[in-house]
């Protein structure tokens, strides 16, 4: 399983890289962690004629915080995600993920922005992205375009990046103090991609919770928002009415695709009972921020 | 009257003392003592089959069919042939012109049709990833590159997949000249099975699906082929398991001289019975090496491994349990279809998976009335052969599972219902339903074991008290018996050639050191280290004085190799009678120096010692410098013979173990995710040559299980 | 753009300049050009582990990176690790307890437990296990490994 023959070249600018992808379109790809490309390299199921290696472009790496905003360099490494205080402090949701993201090796390599951008269905990023309600930015040559995650992954790994721009990262609203979360993923071992995972997240307002976002990912052909399901529950208690609600309303927010890990069915049902188990978290969560 | 597996007397021989009168059991039999070459792969000087470089060596890579079904119409290499790097692309014919086809068939089952099987597809491909084409490059990457060259003209044909269709009368056919797709069928039994339901109280039936399992050894499959024209002589270094039955093969199939053919096995990335086969790519890369007269290595990547190494475990199971009101089991009847792929697997047999269960179906439980059939379709999948266990854990499961599901329509507990039903320690040795000898098992003994560790009686009030509470946990057990170190009863009348004795070489150096040269191989077992424990305890010398070789045709003994679990158990008692041998000759030569008896000598910590007060005669290594290099110094008629080398035939057709396994596990009845909690395991081992060495395998074959059950 | 170039990186502490075609991947380039055979190949898809080595100090899948990705990389492989002696406390424990058989996955093993231990954090069974899931064993079961591991982090964090 040996990548085919292909033109290497590492930039040294955002400049250049803009430069080659004009150049050669769909002909190049960007080898960023390289964790998900070079498998399909090596299975040779991609001969792009130009890898375009962006690991010089230190610009691209990176977490900072100002004005109640956390900012993420698409090139930052994932076990960087991981460990950051920046993160585990003010980011819940995503450094409840973070463990749930491959292997040691993987992260060390992997990219922040290389894992968004790859979209998989069934990946963990992605559906934090939207839980957090983050701001992707892309650009090409000097132009920026900021984009909201729930209108970012728009397919089978398929994003609002057009082939001429690159992610060069993300920005999210750190979690105000009322924030409540949930993180949930069903796989069969350590590692795996989910066969269905949730990433919920809610505001407790009172005894009440407002701003939900449920965050499927593994069930359908992208992460995906439960609207319906979220406004159900929104404003309210979420007591076993209102979860039994938002579990009625949920047929209508996903139409999960089969694959090998589980069907239709079996996935529609595992999200409801994820559903299930996350607002109860949340409720509990609310319970918490009350009787603090 | 059902008819009788293989030949009655085969299995009801008279047990011989296997073990001399004077055996010697002394440490380091017994201990667990390291494993020092372990030291050399913990530090990264593992050699295996990827590691060797041979001059001017070349690098295979095939063109593999994308179909279950297909005719070749035509193939045009001529762009792979220009490809950079390419030194030659072959096609199935060319190699097939070189080549003696096989089959899967045996003497001793005349009713098990399977065509004979070239290298590589010629007119059809038979299995998505069978090979048509292979080529030679420069690198691997430029094979590759010059593989996805080959223009092949496909028409594709329907394919055989499911198990049942396959047996109908208007299905697709595999091969269409034996008419159908039944390649073998079987049956056995004993009593009557037609009473035994008919008396029975309750009578419960399940249908069982297994689906294709593969053993993935870390390390894939590979090979260095190195034919030397101007000699007419071949060398293979190979990831293997049983090099002389490859030895066999590369000389009748390509048409060399046995005594020119060399296998050598370097370390090995796991076995598991994967690497005991024939492999038409592996004999196609041999093939390629003697046309191309240059060396030719081969290494299968994770997805060719994946869709070619031999898969295993594919049965629909049929079975039907009969018991009286008191639990006592009065029928059982077995319905196996268990399908095989394109071909049988030569030599080894693809009936294999299927005759084991058919054959220990039961076997724990006193069971008068069997009945056990097996069917054996054709299908366009890969082959069928052996993987660790071999049908056993169908037996196992299907058994297991129809007890408790007998003990749960009569209402009696699992483990009651098996003390009521496991033959008894006074009704051995006997035959098992299947036919099967069985000197003794036990059985008993293990279950009292397994209940006392478990905790059984406060694990089950346990389990009650969490349903209560909705938390569902399971509780399961397993019966095991099963066929080890399998004798020549089982491959020679088949007549397919390989080797169920071995043998061994023990030598001592000048300076008293002993090596072992033994027919056994070993690919992470650490059979060489028991090896060498039981040549230390035989001869009378430290563990650390002894040094294994083994893994290479031109060298060692004639032998068997690895497979069935018979490394020890065969190769240990070649080892023992030869080192008992070194042991008579070195005391021979001690007393003719000594001028003393030498039935009144020992030999014990390298030392010649009087057997009755122990006290030090000679060294050793005076010894075996006297009898290398001082020979002008002994009587005339004293011929020194410090080496010695003996093979050992099983005189019993195998050695049937048992042991059983429990299982405690918390279900998710919302999402269905199992999680194990416990596992216990108690395995009746007889002799313990090296407990920790036994650990690792028992450990590393249950989390396989656990890992084919569960993930 | 170029398919062939040239590196210069730090292998094993020893300086090493090759001109490289682009597309072979590190571990290739280390068995196939430095003669270090000891990172093997088991899936070449990041799945199993077995090519694990050490790049700038973390432990990365070598079958997943570009050799030329490496150029200026400070590279240290089985061999290298061996021979300073940072684990030999753990390969000794790893013999001693039997936590190899065939020794395929050791040395990916090894390095990821390398960078488990360099953490110097006390971790429970469990989290040790976590750590070492992205490295596959079939021969072991996986417990004398784990073992081992909790041993020698026990006797370096203490307690």
């Amino acid at each position: 399983m040996k990548a085919p023959p292909f033109q290497y070249v590492k930039p040294q600018s955002l400049a250049e890289v803009f430069e080659l992808l004009g150049e050669h379109g769909d002909d190049a790809q960007i080898l960023a962690g390289g964790q998900s490309l070079m498998p399909t390299l090596h299975l040779r199921l991609s001969s792009p004629t130009v890898l375009i290696d962006i690991n010089g472009l230190d610009e691209l790496a990176g977490i900072s915080i100002d004005d109640g905003q956390v900012t993420i360099g698409a090139l930052t490494r994932l076990a960087e995600v991981l460990k950051s205080d920046i993160v585990n402090a003010h980011l819940a949701t995503l450094s409840r993920a973070m463990p749930h993201v491959a292997h040691v090796a993987i992260r060390n390599r992997g990219t922040f922005g290389g894992s968004i951008a790859y979209a998989d269905p069934a990946a963990e990023l992605p559906a934090c992205m939207l839980a957090l309600d983050a701001t992707l930015i892309v650009q090409s040559g000097q132009a920026k375009r900021e984009i909201a995650a729930s209108e970012f992954f728009l397919g089978l790994y398929e994003t609002a990046r057009t082939p001429g721009e690159l992610l060069i990262g993300a920005r999210i609203p750190i979690d105000p103090p009322n924030r409540v979360n949930s993180f949930l993923e069903l796989s069969r071992r350590h590692g795996d991609f989910a066969v269905v995972g949730l990433a919920a997240t809610a505001n407790a307002v009172g005894d009440r919770l407002e701003d939900v976002r449920l965050a499927f990912f593994g069930c359908e052909d992208r992460a995906k928002l439960a609207g319906r399901a979220a406004l159900a529950v929104s404003g309210k208690r979420a007591d076993a009415p209102t979860i039994d609600a938002a579990i009625d309303a949920l047929t209508e927010d996903l139409d999960p695709v089969a694959n090998l890990l589980g069907n239709s069915a079996t996935k529609r049902h595992l999200a409801a009972v994820l559903t299930r188990r996350a607002l109860g978290e949340l409720a509990r969560g609310v319970g918490e921020a009350t009787h603090a | 009257m059902l008819s009788k597996p293989f030949s009655r007397s085969v299995w009801a021989v008279e047990m011989a003392d296997t073990m001399s009168e004077t055996i010697v059991i002394r440490a380091p039999i017994g201990d667990s003592v390291e494993r020092s070459k372990a030291r050399r792969l913990a530090n990264g000087r593992g050699r295996y089959t990827d590691d060797l470089c041979l001059p001017r060596m070349v690098y295979a890579a095939f063109v593999r069919s994308p179909y279950a079904h297909a005719r070749i119409v035509s193939i045009d290499a001529s762009a792979a042939a220009r490809a950079p790097g390419a030194v030659r692309v072959f096609t199935g014919p060319e190699i097939a012109a070189i080549v003696e086809p096989w089959t899967g068939e045996a003497a001793h089952l005349p009713n098990l049709r399977s065509p004979p099987q070239y290298p590589m597809a010629v007119e059809r491909a038979l299995w998505q990833g069978e090979p048509v084409a292979l080529v030679v490059a420069t690198s691997r990457a430029l094979a590759e590159d010059a593989a996805l060259l080959v223009e092949v003209l496909w028409e594709e044909l329907p394919a055989v997949t499911d198990p049942l269709a396959a047996l109908e009368p208007d299905s697709p056919l595999v091969h269409p000249e034996l008419g159908n797709n039944l390649a073998f069928s079987h049956q056995v039994g004993r009593g009557d099975i037609g009473s035994g339901f008919a008396e029975a109280d309750h009578v419960c039936e399940q249908t069982l699906y297994f689906g294709r399992h593969t053993g993935v050894t870390l390390e894939p499959r590979g090979l260095i082929a190195d034919y030397d024209p101007t000699l007419d002589t071949l060398t293979v270094h190979h990831s293997h398991q049983a090099p002389f039955q490859m030895q066999m093969v590369f000389a009748r199939h390509l048409g060399i001289p046995e005594q020119n053919v060399r296998v050598i096995l370097p370390d090995i990335g796991g076995g598991f019975g994967l690497k005991l086969h024939v492999y038409n790519d592996e004999v196609a890369v041999v093939a390629a090496s003697k046309l191309l007269g240059r060396p030719v290595k081969y290494i299968a990547d994770r997805v060719e491994s994946l869709l070619t190494d031999i898969h295993a475990r594919d049965h629909r199971v049929t079975a039907k349990i009969a018991i009286a009101a008191d639990g006592k089991i009065t029928g059982l009847s077995v319905d196996d279809i268990c399908v095989i792929g394109g071909y049988s697997n030569t030599i080894r047999l693809s009936t294999g998976e299927g005759m084991l269960v058919l054959m220990f179906s039961g076997a724990p439980y006193d069971i008068a009335n069997y009945q056990a059939t097996l069917k054996v379709p054709f299908q366009n999948k890969n082959i069928i052969a052996m993987y660790r266990g071999v049908g056993q854990p169908i037996a196992v499961t299907v058994t297991e599972h129809m007890v408790d599901l007998a003990a749960r329509a009569a209402g009696i507990d699992p483990v009651e219902m098996r003390r009521r039903n496991y033959l008894t320690d006074d009704q051995f040795p006997t035959t098992g339903p299947g036919g099967v000898h069985l000197e003794y098992l036990s059985l008993n003994t293990c279950l009292d074991t397994v209940v006392e560790r478990m905790h059984y009686p406060a694990l089950r009030t346990e389990q009650n008290t969490y349903r209560a509470s909705g938390v569902y946990r399971g509780i399961g057990l397993a019966t095991m018996v099963e066929v080890t170190a399998v004798g020549p009863v089982y491959y020679g009348p088949a007549e397919v050639g390989v080797s169920t004795i071995d043998g061994c070489t023990v030598k001592l150096e000048q300076s008293g050191k002993v090596r072992v040269i033994t027919s056994i191989t070993d690919q992470g077992q650490g059979t060489e280290v028991g090896i060498a424990q039981i040549v230390a305890a035989g001869l009378g010398v430290p563990f650390a004085d002894v040094s294994v070789v083994s893994g290479d045709t031109a060298v060692t003994p004639y032998g068997g190799g690895a497979y069935a679990s018979r490394g020890i158990a065969i190769g240990g008692e070649a080892a023992y009678d030869a080192a008992r041998t070194v042991r008579d000759n070195a005391l021979s030569l001690a007393a003719a120096i000594l001028q003393a008896d030498p039935r009144s000598l020992d030999i014990e910590d390298a030392q010649i010692r009087d057997a009755d007060t122990g006290t030090i005669r000679m060294s050793l290594a005076e010894l075996s410098k006297i009898g290398y290099t001082r020979q002008d110094t002994l009587p005339l008629d004293v011929q020194p013979e410090l080496s010695a080398t003996r093979s050992f035939n099983p005189k019993v057709p195998a050695f049937v173990a048992n042991g059983i396994q429990a299982s405690h596990v918390e279900v998710d009845t919302d999402t269905g995710f199992v999680t194990l909690l416990d596992h216990w395991v108690v395995a009746d081992g007889g002799r313990l040559i090296n407990p920790a060495l036994v650990d690792g395998q028992i450990r590393g074959g249950v989390v396989q299980g656990l890992g084919a059950a569960l993930f | 753009m170029h398919d062939r170039q040239e590196i210069a990186l730090t292998v094993n502490g020893e300086a090493v300049n090759r001109t490289i075609g682009v597309r072979q991947h590190l571990v290739d380039f280390l068995r196939g050009e430095l003669g270090l055979l000891g990172s093997h190949l088991g899936c070449e898809h990041g799945v199993c582990g077995a090519c694990s080595v050490r790049v700038n100090g973390r432990v990365v899948r070598g079958c997943l990176m570009l050799a030329v990705q490496a150029d200026g990389a400070d590279v240290l492989t089985i061999e290298g690790l061996s021979e300073t002696g940072e684990i030999a406390d753990l390969q000794e424990a790893f013999v001693a307890g039997n936590a190899l058989q065939c020794g395929f996955c050791t040395p990916g093993m090894l390095l990821t437990s390398a960078e488990l231990l360099a953490g110097g954090q006390p971790l429970t069974r469990a989290e040790i296990r976590e750590y070492l899931s992205g490295n596959y064993c079939r021969c072991t079961g996986y417990q004398a490994i784990i073992d081992a591991v909790e041993t020698v982090l026990a006797q370096r964090v203490g307690g």
